[in-house]
């Protein structure tokens, strides 16, 4: 037992930027748009977030202006795709070029420098045997990643504003005639997503592992891009859907130190093909995609033609 | 102000001028961010868009970029027109680099080689690149897995493959421990075109493709059918051509132009296996495809201006002390430039008070 619990923790920890990170990608899916920059967003609010916290001192610093960051980038985003019509899949992947690009530029000073950020915890119930220890002893962030994944999911379901939302998602033009801003509401969606990917790419280098290297965010974005798919849509599922991802993150880790003969970079694999399997055992299903895809995905909305 | 309005119709001439549109907005940011970082603008525009082609080993070095650039952007451009999204080419190139270099390691003795076996090495990586691409097409195909995010997520697992590779069973036994495998011997390199730099035959090949892919999209049946499929899938449906046959081709037919890529670029410039084949061509081939408009022959515009940035970030790095990552962020601006500028194709601007 007293092995579990730290590698517990430590799935937690490994889980939540792909659930930050997720969780906005999922408000803009619901709102019609994919963004393929959040690999691009995460970067540099990494190394944003991660510098302004060198510099300060202040982790909390790091962490609103890695979000303000992702939003800046985002909002560029929605300007080209959903006010000039441009390819959504294009952009984003110019976003995530540019990002992976940037980020290395500003990082050049900070190589190889490291911080320490305290884990506060709960006070009392980290307390708790064996339970305390692993979910009550984390970056406040952690505890953030859960009332947001709440407060998406009550959002959705509950209230009119996520209805609208969702009939962005599903029928811009039906939303559209209905005297809805499409345009305004899906730049509120993207710039939600933006701030969760940035909180996603500051938590990597603040939290998760606190320094930087360049590329650090190795593919975590396009992960959470995934796990939207595998959630079905569903904010729960993203949460049960990242930590499983976290869990054979930190498995790949501890293999070889469990006794595992396999080599290291062949354990480094592990979670893009647990990305893949997962892909493909969700996507057989084409009821499952088709009935819980938003309709208008990918498809840009012109309100004037 | 000025504010956008709906043509009519797709202006024809803007959708030919907003590539060029697009590579003079990047070097105008380019020039801002210069200036912004302290530097001279024309001194360093200068750097990194003329120096280059000062003299004919300039032109050699562009054109070394451009080998691996124009081989993967023909088959993504083949790819994106039959609404296929293989993002991975990155990760083709990298297997097909394996599978080339894999095979010479075998039967290099140091004083074989010659076009036969080099031949064979070339044949090798295509059918890396190949494999690598057929995994998508048939997870796509049998489970419908998203492309995207499939060959995407097999780009870090070829990169880790690789890395596994030359850490273990193709390591240089008399390497000293360093994760590369043994130099090939001269009989493995592609030979020179130019006496004295290091433009290889790989050009030939590059050109070829990029002519053959032209010939393909525009003159055979199967290239008619890939493109109906792509613009009009319902069109193509009821015509009766195979959407699935149209992922097949198009994902074997770039998966095996970006192996070609890896193969070349390990017998070429790069002459044996090491951790990083690639800086990054897979990626900037897809920038490359679309600032080409998806043309087999435009893209061989757009792999020069790329090359162009890659060689004038080196350069960059030398004479202004600027950090190669620079070049990331002028590809990443020259897509943003591009798209910003194919708004002019549907949209006009028009001057109103």
């Amino acid at each position: 037992m007293d092995a579990i619990a730290p590698l517990l923790a430590a799935t937690i920890n490994a889980g939540t930027p792909l659930m930050l990170a997720a969780l906005g990608l999922l408000i803009n899916e619901k709102s019609g748009v994919i963004n393929l920059g959040s690999e691009g967003m995460m970067l540099m609010a990494a190394i944003v977030g991660f510098a302004v916290a060198v510099q300060t001192g202040n982790a909390g610093l790091g962490f609103v202006l890695g979000a303000l960051t992702g939003m800046v980038m985002a909002a560029f985003f929605a300007w080209l795709t959903v006010w000039l019509g441009a390819n959504q899949v294009a952009c984003g992947l110019a976003l995530s070029l540019f990002g992976v690009g940037a980020s290395a530029y500003i990082g050049i000073p900070f190589s190889g420098s490291s911080l320490v950020v305290a884990k506060t915890g709960i006070p009392f119930l980290k307390d708790i045997p064996f339970v305390g220890p692993a979910l009550f002893e984390q970056h406040y962030m952690v505890y953030v990643s859960w009332v947001l994944c709440a407060l998406v999911t009550w959002f959705l379901a509950r209230t009119r504003a996520g209805l609208v939302l969702r009939a962005v998602g599903e029928s811009p033009s039906s939303a559209h005639s209905l005297g809805y801003n499409v345009r305004l509401i899906r730049l509120g969606a993207l710039m939600f997503g933006g701030a969760c990917c940035g909180l996603a790419g500051a938590f990597i280098c603040l939290v998760y592992t606190p320094m930087w290297v360049e590329n650090i965010v190795a593919g975590r974005g396009w992960i959470a891009l995934a796990l939207t798919t595998f959630a079905t849509w569903r904010p729960l599922r993203v949460m049960l859907g990242a930590y499983l991802f976290g869990g054979v993150t930190i498995l790949s880790f501890h293999a070889q130190a469990l006794g595992v003969p396999v080599a290291s970079q062949l354990l480094a694999m592990m979670p893009y093909l647990a990305t893949i399997i997962v892909l493909v055992l969700i996507s057989r299903n084409a009821n499952w995609i088709r009935l819980n895809m938003p309709a208008s995905l990918g498809k840009n909305f012109n309100p004037n033609s | 102000m000025f504010r956008l309005e709906n043509r009519a119709a797709p202006s024809t001439l803007m959708a030919w001028c907003s590539p060029v549109l697009a590579v003079l907005l990047t070097m105008l940011v380019a020039g801002a961010l210069f200036w912004a970082l302290g530097k001279d603008p024309l001194a360093g525009l200068n750097v990194f868009f003329l120096e280059p082609l000062r003299d004919a080993n300039g032109w050699a070095e562009v054109g070394v970029k451009l080998i691996p650039l124009l081989l993967i952007s023909v088959g993504l451009a083949i790819c994106f027109r039959a609404n296929v999204f293989n993002i991975g080419a990155e990760g083709q190139l990298v297997v097909g680099a394996l599978a080339a270099g894999a095979f010479v390691l075998q039967v290099d003795t140091g004083e074989n080689g010659g076009f036969w076996l080099i031949s064979l090495a070339l044949l090798c990586g295509m059918a890396g690149g190949m494999f690598w691409a057929a995994i998508v097409a048939f997870l796509k195909d049998r489970f419908n897995a998203n492309e995207i995010l499939v060959s995407l997520m097999l780009v870090y697992v070829a990169q880790h493959l690789l890395s596994y590779m030359v850490h273990g069973a193709l390591r240089d036994p008399d390497g000293f421990g360093f994760p590369q495998s043994s130099l090939f011997s001269d009989g493995f390199l592609l030979p020179a075109v130019l006496p004295g730099t290091r433009l290889h035959v790989g050009i030939v090949l590059a050109l070829a493709a990029a002519v053959l892919g032209w010939l393909f999209l525009t003159r055979s049946m199967s290239g008619f059918r890939l493109r109906v499929g792509g613009m009009a899938p319902l069109a193509a449906r009821y015509a009766g051509f195979s959407s699935r046959k149209a992922l097949w081709m198009s994902l074997l037919l770039s998966g095996a132009l970006a192996g070609l890529a890896g193969a070349a670029e390990v017998m070429g410039p790069v002459g044996q296996l090491t951790p990083s084949i690639s800086p990054g061509y897979g990626f900037a081939a897809i920038i490359v495809a679309f600032v080409g408009r998806l043309h087999p022959l435009g893209v061989i515009f757009s792999a020069f201006i790329m090359s162009l940035i890659y060689i004038g970030g080196e350069l960059a790095q030398s004479r202004l002390g600027l950090p190669n990552a620079i070049t990331g962020i002028f590809q990443g601006i020259l897509l943003f430039s591009l798209l910003a500028c194919d708004v002019l194709i549907t949209k006009r601007l028009v001057w109103r008070k």
